[in-house]
Order: C-alpha cells, then structure tokens, then sequence
C-alpha cells in the first residue's frame, strides 16, 4: 500500500514534467505544424545556463528566472532565424533542421561547460514532509515540481483564453491567412508561440535535472517521453498533452519499479500503439483524415 | 519492345565499339556493374599505396556507404523518414555476434547474409507500422525506436553483454594474399565489395518499376493510389529493403570495431546516416556515397585540427558533431540538393557554356 503510494506521488510529479513538455511540443505543432524535435535539447541548454548562475553564486530563484528569460530569448531566436525561412518548405526540412539544431547543441554545450555528468540543486528537500509525527512520501520538491507546472499550464491557458494576445495568437495558428488579413502580425504571434514553449521546456528541465543529473544528453528521454505524451493526449489538444503527460508519468514510474531498463522501452511500446490504434490521441477533437 | 528499339539502333550503327557501348550502355545492371568493377580495382590499387589506418578509414566509408545508400532508397526515394537507422544495424550486429559466438568458423558471407535477413525481418516488422506513419510522427517513433533498442541489450545481459557487448574476432586475411597483407585491408576489400554490390542492386532497382512506383508514392499518395499501387505494401516493401542495407552495414560495423555494443548505436549513430543523405544530396546514391566520405573524413580533420592547435578534449571530441549540426541546418537553409545538386548544377553549368560556345564556333 505504501509502495502503491509512493509509485502514485512519484508518478505523477514526473507526469507534470513531462506534461510541460508535451504542452510545449503541442503549442508549436498548433502554431507552426512542426515538431521541434530541438525542445529538449534547448531545456538542456538553459539547465545549463541555470547551474552556472547558480554557480557564479547567485540564488537558486535568480538562476530559475534567468533560465526561463534565457529560454523565451531561444525560443524566439530559433524560430526567427531557422524556422522562419523554412516555413513554406515541406514539413521534411523543418524537421531535418531541428535535428540539426539538437546535434549542433548538444555538441556545443559540452565545450563550453564541459561534458562530466553534473549534479543540480533541487529549490527545496527532497525528503518527505512530516505530517504530525508520520513522514509521507511527498518531498518539498516534489510539491514545488507539480505546483510550478500547474500554475504555468494555468497561466497560459489564461493567456490564450483570457487575453487579446491570447486571441491573436490563437488565430494566427488557426488560420494565417485570415488573421493577416486582420492586421495581426502573424510572424510575431508564431515566434512568441516558439518562445513561450521553450519557457515550458526550460520549466521541465530545470525540474527534471536535480533527480536525473546534468548531462548533454539528459533530456533525450525526457524528450521522448514528452512527445509520446503529446501524441497519446493528440498533438493539437493542450489539455490532453498535459493528461497525457502525466499519464506517461504514471505508467513510466511503475513499469521503472518493475526494471528501470524497461522505461524506454515502455515508451516506444504506448508510442506505437497510439500511432496504431488511435493516431490522432485520446483527446483530439476531430478525426485524422485518411486517405 | 524496348529490347526491339535497342535492336534497330545497334543494326544502324556499324562500328563495333560503339556497339558494344550500345550493349553495355543500354543495360543498366551491365553499365552499373562495369563502372563498380573499375571502382573496385581502382580501389585495391589504392588500398596498397595507403597506410593500415587509410584502410580502416577506407572500411568505415564503405560501411556507412551501405547504410546511407539503404537509407537513400527509404527517405529520398520513398520519402519515409527514418531515425532509427541506427537501431537496425544494432540488429545486423548482434546477429553477427551472436551467430560468431555459437558457430567461430562459419564463413563471413554467411554470417553477412544472416545479418542481413534477420535485419529485413526486424525492417519488416516496423516497416508494418510505420506504412501507417507520415511525417512528424514517423520521425518522432522512429527517434524513441533508436533510444529504446539498445536498452534491450542491457535488460538481457545475460544474452547480448550489457554494456561491454559482445566481441568479435576480425576476419583475417587468407594466406595467399602473403603475409605482409594486413587485416585492415582485407577488412577494406571485404567492406568496398559488399558497398559496391549494394549500390549496384539499389541502382538498378531504382531505375525498375520498383524504383518509379517507390519514387510515386513519395510524390503523391492519392494519385499512386488511383494509378492501382499498393501504398502500404510498397512502403513496407522499402522499408524492407533499406532495413536490410543496414543489417549489412551493422554486421560489418561489429567487424571492423570488433564488438557489438549498445554504446555504439546511438540516436547520433542514426543521425548520423540522416545528415549523410541530406549532404550528399537527398535521393541520390552518388550522393550517399559523398555523404559517407563526408561523415568519416570531417572527424579525422578536426582531429588532427584539434592535436595541432592543442585543443582541450571536451572541444575536440564534439567539434564533428557541432559541425554536422551545423552544415545540416545551413544545407537545408541554403543548399537543399546537397553536394551532388551542387555537382549537377556545376555540370550542367559547364555543358551549357560548351554547347554556347561550339555555336558560337559553328556560327563564326
């Protein structure tokens, strides 16, 4: 029972971090028809950005903004200078040119901070809280993981349901054309799309870093994880991404317990069956077209 | 009837050389195969006036020629992308390995052959779920197959090694090429024969009805649907076919690093043989071939750069890669054809600037 528990905690305070990936993943695919197969490696970079603030003495918080501000400056920079000029080419390209990026920043990052697998602060404990004179298996920062993620999936889904700029940009995704004809600058919508994603990215992998370890290579699987629970949630479904974030959390972190080998292969298995039985996801409002 | 229209053609010239051309020139699996013997001998020529090391560069071009032209065939032809490249020459591999373990002397062309169908046996598998595929999510399944697989290896450790792999003795030269001959070379031949073979099959399925039913499928699936293709079945069928072009390279990878192990195949692995194809230049096999030079010569440099200048080793062990990354996002900014576009377009600048200037001849 308590085994149960704690799986269940765990779970789903990984489920979040993944769900913040796939809300990422989803708003750029809503907004551009791309997968930024680049997302986790640009969280890898401002994790990077983050410990060496952390490292010039600065706080754990000044290193938390400065990542996520370092993020929204990547986002827009990616999008402005690599994608926009792709943009009418065939999806193929686009998708070339963000694995480019990931090899390109993955390369880069152990050069300049060295490529040794480093640690990286957790903001709070990590063991449980107590309750009365009972310890329950739920750490500080496992409350801060989950609480951060929910009050940015809330914020932005304020932004977009909310807010004028939340308008445009929905519109400017729906329907360029339509929106241009408007007055909206649409090439301004999509690259605060791009920046706004990359913010959710460095979210995950600043959260994700203290229990997995700093390396060039640790968002990889994360990355997988996440784009697996966007296409399960269906990749033009915020909401579902983030259900199905944290269902990839849940199923992970018991198949984990069984054999940690078997992680990624799970991933590959719920992958698969998805894209089989039910490619456009869970919770995709309409239907794919087949021909 | 195209065999009647080569018939009229060779009665109207009379000179026998040109008909012989008109014979070999005419027939692709004669023309391909001509060229790829006078290659091979050009390149046993070579192979004796280089150093063991240039000979083992030389097998490793000849690997991922193999892998690349299979990999061409997939994502330029048929327009399957593929990430997972790497992952099926972990198939090929493991099968060499494995079948080396329990049988040390049976002969290489049979362990290649057994790679290379259990590797179309893997390919047929995912080919089966990826015909469902396009894009994005194609891309995105083959990534997590190239991430996942080699986890395999550590789960059974007990069958496929763990992270040490399993090892593998060289194939060594038989005697009668003398003793001075090294297992390098005959490793060289071994790989540059096989590439060959490879190129010369792809090339004249390529130019077959396969090649122009895979080529219309790429172009429009709608309109290969209504012209009575199969779609699904011609898209396992390249799947197929490519998977087992990386059986091979990964049973001769094994051979030349003398290991099979789950380190070696890595997501960059298979990325790796994606940037090859998009430098070469996308859909071609020349280009392939460009693409594998590429990829094995551009280590060796910054290598050699990075001893020279003194470079501190986190910076001499990722410069290949961050220039990979590099050229790939500039190749598909600047120069989608890729170095055999650029050589076509050169070519074909060249030849319009004679034709201009014989008229110009005739007319003065």
């Amino acid at each position: 029972m308590h085994t149960l528990l704690v799986l269940i905690i765990e779970g789903l305070v990984q489920g979040a971090i993944y769900a913040a990936l796939a809300l990422a993943l989803v708003l750029i695919w809503r907004a551009t028809k791309v997968i930024n197969f680049a997302q986790g490696a640009m969280a890898m970079v401002t994790t990077y950005v983050a410990l060496f603030v952390i490292q010039l003495g600065l706080s754990y918080w000044a290193a938390f903004a400065i990542a996520l501000a370092f993020g929204f400056l990547l986002g827009a920079v990616v999008e402005r200078v690599l994608v926009r000029p792709v943009e009418s080419a065939s999806p193929f390209n686009v998708v070339i040119l963000t694995l480019g990026l990931y090899l390109f920043l993955e390369a880069v990052v152990p050069m300049i901070f060295g490529g040794s697998i480093r640690s990286f602060p957790p903001a709070f404990a990590i063991t449980g809280i107590e309750v009365g004179k009972v310890q329950v298996p739920l750490s500080g920062f496992d409350l801060f993981t989950f609480g951060s993620v929910l009050v940015v999936v809330l914020l932005l889904a304020a932004l977009f349901q909310r807010t004028n700029l939340g308008l445009r940009m929905r519109a400017s995704a729906f329907s360029p054309e339509v929106a241009r004809l408007l007055g909206i600058r649409v090439g301004r919508m999509l690259t605060t799309g791009w920046a706004l994603a990359a913010v959710l990215g460095a979210l995950a992998g600043i959260l994700i870093a203290p229990t997995l370890l700093l390396q060039p290579t640790y968002m990889d699987e994360v990355f997988i994880f996440g784009f697996t629970g966007a296409i399960v949630g269906g990749l033009d479904s915020p909401w579902g991404s983030v259900v199905g974030g944290l269902l990839m959390g849940l199923v992970l972190t018991f198949v984990g317990y069984v054999s940690p080998d078997l992680e990624t292969l799970a991933g590959l298995a719920i992958l698969t069956a998805i894209l089989m039985v039910r490619p456009q996801g869970l919770f995709s409002g309409h239907r794919e077209r087949r021909v | 009837m195209r065999k009647a229209v080569g018939a009229v053609r060779q009665s109207g010239r009379r000179v026998p050389v040109a008909s012989l051309w008109g014979v070999v020139g005419r027939r692709p699996l004669a023309r391909h195969g001509l060229f790829a013997v006078l290659v091979a001998i050009a390149i046993v020529i070579f192979s004796y006036q280089v150093s063991s090391y240039t000979n083992y560069n030389l097998a490793e071009v000849a690997v991922f020629v193999i892998a690349a032209a299979g990999l061409t065939l997939l994502t330029g032809v048929n327009g399957q992308i593929s990430l997972g490249h790497g992952a099926l020459m972990a198939v090929g591999a493991y099968t060499t390995a494995l079948l080396l373990k329990s049988q040390p002397n049976l002969a290489m062309i049979l362990v290649l052959l057994t790679s290379v169908a259990t590797t179309a046996g893997a390919g047929l598998i995912f080919g089966v779920a990826a015909a469902r595929l396009r894009g994005p999510y194609l891309a995105g399944a083959t990534l997590a197959l190239a991430l996942a697989l080699p986890q395999l290896a550590l789960h059974f450790s007990s069958l496929f090694g763990g992270e040490e792999g399993i090892p593998i003795t060289p194939p060594s030269a038989p005697s009668w090429l003398g003793a001075t001959f090294s297992s390098e070379q005959w490793l060289a031949w071994i790989s540059v024969v096989a590439a060959l073979v490879t190129l010369v099959l792809l090339a004249n399925l390529m130019r077959s009805w396969v090649g122009r039913t895979l080529k219309a499928v790429r172009d429009d699936e709608v309109a290969a649907l209504l012209a009575g293709i199969n779609v699904g079945r011609i898209q396992v069928l390249a799947f197929v076919i490519s998977a087992g072009c990386a059986g091979l390279a990964g049973a001769l990878f094994a051979y030349w690093v003398g290991l099979a192990a789950p380190a070696a195949f890595s997501v960059t692995l298979s990325l790796q043989l994606l940037i090859a194809i998009v430098i070469g230049g996308l859909g071609s096999l020349v280009g392939a071939v460009w693409g594998s030079l590429v990829l094995v010569m551009v280590p060796d440099l910054t290598g050699s750069l990075a001893s020279g200048l003194n470079l501190p080793s986190s910076i001499a062990n990722n410069l290949p890669l961050a220039i990979f990354g590099l050229v790939l996002m500039v190749a598909i900014l600047a120069f989608p054809g890729g170095i055999q576009g650029g050589l076509k377009r050169l070519a074909g600048l060249g030849r319009s600037r004679w034709r201009q200037h014989g008229l110009r001849r005739e007319s003065g």
